[in-house]
């Protein structure tokens, strides 16, 4: 036994010893990474100037792009933009369709990080516009400006202005925006409304008086499902949103509003107030799932982004309303899914040819309209459109555009898992009080508020 | 001796020299994947590591003060300790009644063996599916009892946010308080009802196979044992107590082991069926750690968390395996 | 007279609880037959309408590739971890140097890890022994990850052969291969059916190291390629289940055929001792 001893610790120790050594020596490379990019600093690379060559020679290789776009009407889009590839990008390029599903992009974010850390990146991947790439990639320095690429294109007079500045860093675009959705959408049950004589709430006190209507009736007021915790992160957004109008709610993510201060309190206990009206299950179901709640008439709304639409005609329901969410008329709460260029991505010609189609014209109205979402730019063709996103297009051009919290654009990453912790705390315990100091510290820690 | 002493001593030399030539692969390949990577995760846990760019900037310990500052790490760790007993603890249950209960010449024995043992077959990841739909509130077994006639029962299963706890005013929480563990009358040492219905899809997943276990270990029991202690006008129950089971003390212990591993890792039955639940009371630190990491870009957080994962582990294991060794060396 | 009754009591549980336990697959089953119109929640438990055998074909459809790259990683790994498993079992029980018990722990120590930390310091290793991307790196990390508890498990079960055998055939002059051909390794097959079995199924049903290492979707195994059938949003709920079932028959035919002999492999020993 005393033999089993003496051998254990230094054995143990040994073997630690080395794992540690090991993983030292490849530290070493890293730091030594971190030293050159801080004195390089974020500069043009020099091979911009080929890629105006590029597009005249033909390409050949592998082109993987990256997503999570694996069913449906994401899918059908993305089917569409690589079938318009050979007619802008002549060659035999192949386009690899790596997609991971899951979690709203939670799986493919996990692959994607570990990819690009073991010096492994795809062509082009998918990412959110806002900080979401910003501060997970740009501003670390993974991506290539594209400011050559959308110089030529004429991108600059084609995209709203609201867009080039999230999708730019120092005055750099970094990506391409394929398309808009927007957040703060309540859609709602037309036959459950004329049902109940009611009117589509335009405020949050109309919407409240709505949801008594409902409650005494037994029908579930707002329907919700978040299962995956964005659903209720997206719902607090669009009461914030409706509570402290568009400059207040951008101000959360500068620091020009106060999180402690007595607007954010009532627009937080104004959702605490709406969780009294949602579906006691909703942490069992996803959002399409309580959608099928509003479908069946069980409930009478949800509030959801606009790819619900989607959900709606897959299920051929079309006795569905919509209308911005209570309070935020005249408001855009936008995301949109951008490609950029990876630093060291293979075959860079093919990827920035790539990037064309995805920014042009006939990729985006080829897109579009089976994503159930808007172009990113301005010029698509309305006629294109169902009924929806024509009005929703109509709105594009003349509302506030605010960047949604729960989809990457209004803050960073490790920022937004932490509010998202917090709400999720909140749902279940209601205490505002304790949501809003974590609030507030979260974003002292994310270095934003003071 | 003499000649053939001589030789035979080189034999010796030369076999145990080849016994640990055969063992080295597995040691090297155990080396690098196994502590090389915790010596990475450890190197990490003390950096600041916080964006998709490496940096290994040595802080100290102050991860693991956020860490445990945490609320969602205290109530993982909570979680994780509910979780485990509960899931180990059931599993040997009902493994330990179905394989008493097989092992009396029952007809079909196979066949319920079988049935029994299947949902191990199956991925953590579909059974979470599956137990998702069949827990929830609004379907599922709530709605089974309404096909019979009977009115549906209104349980919230994984969606019920409660914990049970000791409340700080009843009697034990003020007994407790008086001996000076007051603090144990917190919800974060109480019981996450909603991990309950996880703990069932995991039963459901493994006690077949502890069923198989204590099966086989009964049988391994000679029947001379229990015939005489029949002699002896014992009961059943009686030589299941005071026979069978101390017998069956080895399976036991192994399946505490191959379990309690299964449980401290638990992530891909947690992510397919309830994700963090209400609350965060069916959150777990693998999924803590993948979300913090993945999502979060906190990577030396994450890396924490693994190595407070394993600190715990050790602490657990590292005694049980010396005191089964020592006593097979006894042996 | 109360015999009787007791024996129909424990037919009774048993038969109770098999119904507990066939639950899931009847859902599984009867959403599998489904057509997309009929698959809602609430009405979980209703027989199909009919034997709709779209969204079977269509989940064929979808994994059939991606069960031949299953199949083309599972068993070299679990042929793999048998063998060493086997060898290290073996060596740590018949061929005991100072030290073979710390050893044992060490190797053992290794079941404990979560694998999602070490997913980045993974891919960089197998990106270094040129394996990254493919499925032998999956086979490798199967391999080395399986080291602990197909150890276990063969030490456990060879620690039951007794030693008188293998201290006969060592005076005998038996080098340690030749006692590990002629003695140990036939007496072994209840041994590797039990890691057969528990590797086949661990291996096959995992999806984080298989969506970690494998990034080209044509040589993913099936577990990612039935993960991508569900969409980021709208889910086809009775393709998702069928396709569950379809990725979980190899699995199952592996337990159905060779159950008995896990069963016979568990009594050998294979995990009694400890």
């Amino acid at each position: 036994m005393r033999r089993t001893f003496k051998f254990l610790l230094p054995a143990a120790i040994a073997l630690t010893a080395l794992g540690v050594l090991a993983s030292a020596c490849g530290g070493g490379t890293s730091s030594s990474d971190k030293t050159a990019t801080a004195a390089a600093g974020v500069k043009t690379p020099a091979k911009t100037v080929s890629a105006a060559a590029a597009t005249s020679a033909p390409l050949s290789g592998k082109l993987e792009i990256f997503s999570w776009w694996t069913t449906g009407g994401e899918a059908a889009g993305l089917k569409e933009l690589f079938n318009l590839y050979p007619a802008t990008c002549p060659g035999t390029v192949e386009i690899v369709n790596a997609t991971v599903a899951g979690g709203g992009g939670a799986n493919a974010r996990q692959v994607l990080t570990t990819r690009m850390l073991g010096n492994d990146p795809p062509g082009s991947f998918q990412v959110h516009m806002g900080h979401e790439l910003t501060d997970t990639w740009v501003t670390t320095d993974y991506m290539e400006p594209l400011d050559t690429l959308f110089a030529q294109q004429g991108w600059s007079s084609v995209f709203p202005k609201g867009v080039l500045d999230i999708v730019s860093y120092q005055g750099k675009p970094y990506a391409v925006p394929v398309n808009i959705h927007r957040a703060n959408v309540l859609w709602y049950n037309k036959t459950v409304f004329t049902a109940n004589n009611l009117q589509v709430p335009k405020t949050l006190d109309e919407f409240f008086t709505a949801a008594d209507v409902l409650k005494a009736k037994g029908i579930t007021p707002l329907a919700l499902g978040d299962v995956d915790a964005f659903a209720s992160v997206q719902l607090m957004e669009t009461v914030l949103l409706g509570t402290l109008g568009a400059d207040g709610y951008n101000g959360l993510w500068t620091g020009a509003t106060d999180w402690n201060s007595t607007k954010v309190t009532d627009a937080l206990n104004a959702y605490k107030k709406m969780l009294g009206y949602v579906n006691s299950d909703h942490s069992s179901l996803s959002w399409d799932q309580a959608n099928d709640l509003v479908i069946s008439g069980k409930a009478a709304m949800t509030v959801m982004g606009d790819w619900l639409e989607g959900d709606n005609k897959a299920k051929k329901f079309t006795d569905y309303g919509w209308a911005p969410s209570p309070g935020t008329a005249g408001v855009y709460d936008a995301l949109s899914d951008t490609f950029g260029l990876p630093k060291k991505a293979p075959n860079r010609d093919a990827v920035l040819c790539w990037l064309k189609v995805v920014g042009s014209k006939k990729g985006q109205e080829a897109f579009n309209p089976l994503k159930g979402s808007i172009c990113a730019r301005t010029d698509c063709d309305p006629a294109l459109f169902d009924e929806y996103l024509q009005s929703a297009m109509k709105d594009w051009k003349q509302d506030t555009i605010v960047p949604s919290l729960a989809h990457g654009a209004a803050v960073k990453q490790g920022w937004a898992t932490e509010i998202s912790d917090a709400v999720t705390a909140f749902v279940a315990d209601k205490n505002a009080g304790t949501l809003q100091s974590r609030l507030a510290s979260s974003c002292k820690t994310a270095g934003v508020c003071k | 001796m003499g000649n053939i002493g001589r030789r035979l001593l080189r034999n010796i030399i030369s076999e145990q020299a080849a016994a640990v030539l055969l063992i080295i692969p597995s040691l090297v390949a155990v080396g690098v994947f196994v502590y090389g990577f915790i010596g990475w995760s450890a190197v990490v846990s003390v950096s600041e590591w916080d964006t998709v760019r490496p940096d290994y900037t040595f802080v100290g310990l102050d991860n693991f003060r956020d860490l445990f500052h945490n609320f969602r790490f205290q109530i993982d760790i909570r979680n994780t300790v509910v979780f485990t007993v509960l899931f180990v603890g059931s599993c040997l249950v009902i493994g330990f009644v179905l394989a008493s209960l097989l092992d009396r010449h029952i007809v079909g024995e196979g066949l319920f063996r079988s049935i029994y043992l299947f949902p191990m077959a199956v991925s953590f990841i579909v059974t979470g599916v599956v137990w998702r739909w069949l827990l929830a509130p609004r379907a599922g077994v709530n709605i089974l009892s309404s096909k019979i006639g009977a009115p549906s029962l209104g349980y919230g299963w994984y969606t019920d946010p409660s914990v049970t706890y000791i409340h700080a005013d009843s009697r034990l929480g003020e007994a407790l308080h008086t001996i000076g563990l007051g603090f144990f009358a917190d919800p974060n040492f109480g019981l996450p009802l909603a991990m309950i219905s996880v703990v069932i899809a995991a039963t459901w997943q493994m006690s077949g196979f502890v069923m198989v276990m204590y099966l086989a270990g009964l049988r391994a029991i000679p029947e001379e044992l229990r015939d005489a202690a029949r002699v002896d006008g014992a009961s059943e129950m009686q030589i299941l107590r005071n026979i069978s089971l101390p017998l069956l003390r080895p399976v036991t212990l192994s399946a505490i082991i191959i379990l309690g591993h299964q449980s401290l890792k638990i992530f891909d039955l947690v992510i397919s069926m309830t994700r963090r639940g209400p609350g965060f009371a069916t959150d777990v630190p693998a999924l803590f750690m993948f979300e913090t990491t993945f999502q979060g870009n906190h990577f030396s957080h994450g890396a924490g968390i693994s190595i407070v994962m394993l600190v715990a582990v050790s602490v657990l294991v590292i005694p049980y395996l010396f005191w089964s060794l020592r006593r097979e060396a006894r042996l | 007279m109360t015999i009787r009754w007791s024996r129909i009591a424990i037919y009774a549980v048993l038969i109770l609880f098999a119904l507990i336990y066939l639950m899931p697959i009847y859902v599984l089953l009867v959403t599998g037959f489904k057509s997309f119109g009929e698959v809602r929640l609430d009405q979980m438990w209703d027989l199909p309408s009919g034997f709709h055998y779209d969204s079977f074909r269509e989940a064929y459809w979808a994994l059939d590739s991606n069960l031949a790259n299953s199949f083309k990683m599972v068993i070299p790994a679990t042929i793999f971890s048998c063998m060493l498993g086997s060898i290290n079992g073996y060596v740590l029980t018949k061929w005991r140097f100072p030290g073979s018990d710390v050893l044992f722990f060490l190797l053992l120590y290794g079941m404990f890890i979560p694998y999602q930390s070490v997913l980045i310091p993974l891919v960089k290793t197998l990106q270094m022994l040129h394996v990254y991307g493919s499925l032998w790196g999956l086979v490798v990390t199967h391999v080395v990850y399986g080291i602990p508890i197909t150890t276990l498990i063969f030490r456990n079960y060879y620690a039951n052969i007794p030693t008188e055998l293998v201290e006969a055939a060592k005076i005998d002059g038996a080098s340690i291969f030749g006692i590990y051909r002629r003695i140990v390794f036939p007496l072994s097959l209840p041994g590797f059916v039990v890691v057969a079995i528990w590797q086949f199924t661990s291996i096959w049903n995992d999806f984080l190291f298989a969506v970690t290492v494998t990034s080209n979707p044509a040589i993913q195994p099936a577990t990612v390629a039935l993960n991508n059938m569900a969409g980021s949003f709208i889910v086809e709920w009775n393709v998702q289940m069928a396709g569950a079932l379809i990725a979980a028959l190899p699995t199952l035919v592996v337990y159905i055929v060779l159950g008995r002999f896990f069963v016979r492999g568990l009594m050998a020993g294979a995990l009694s001792s400890s």
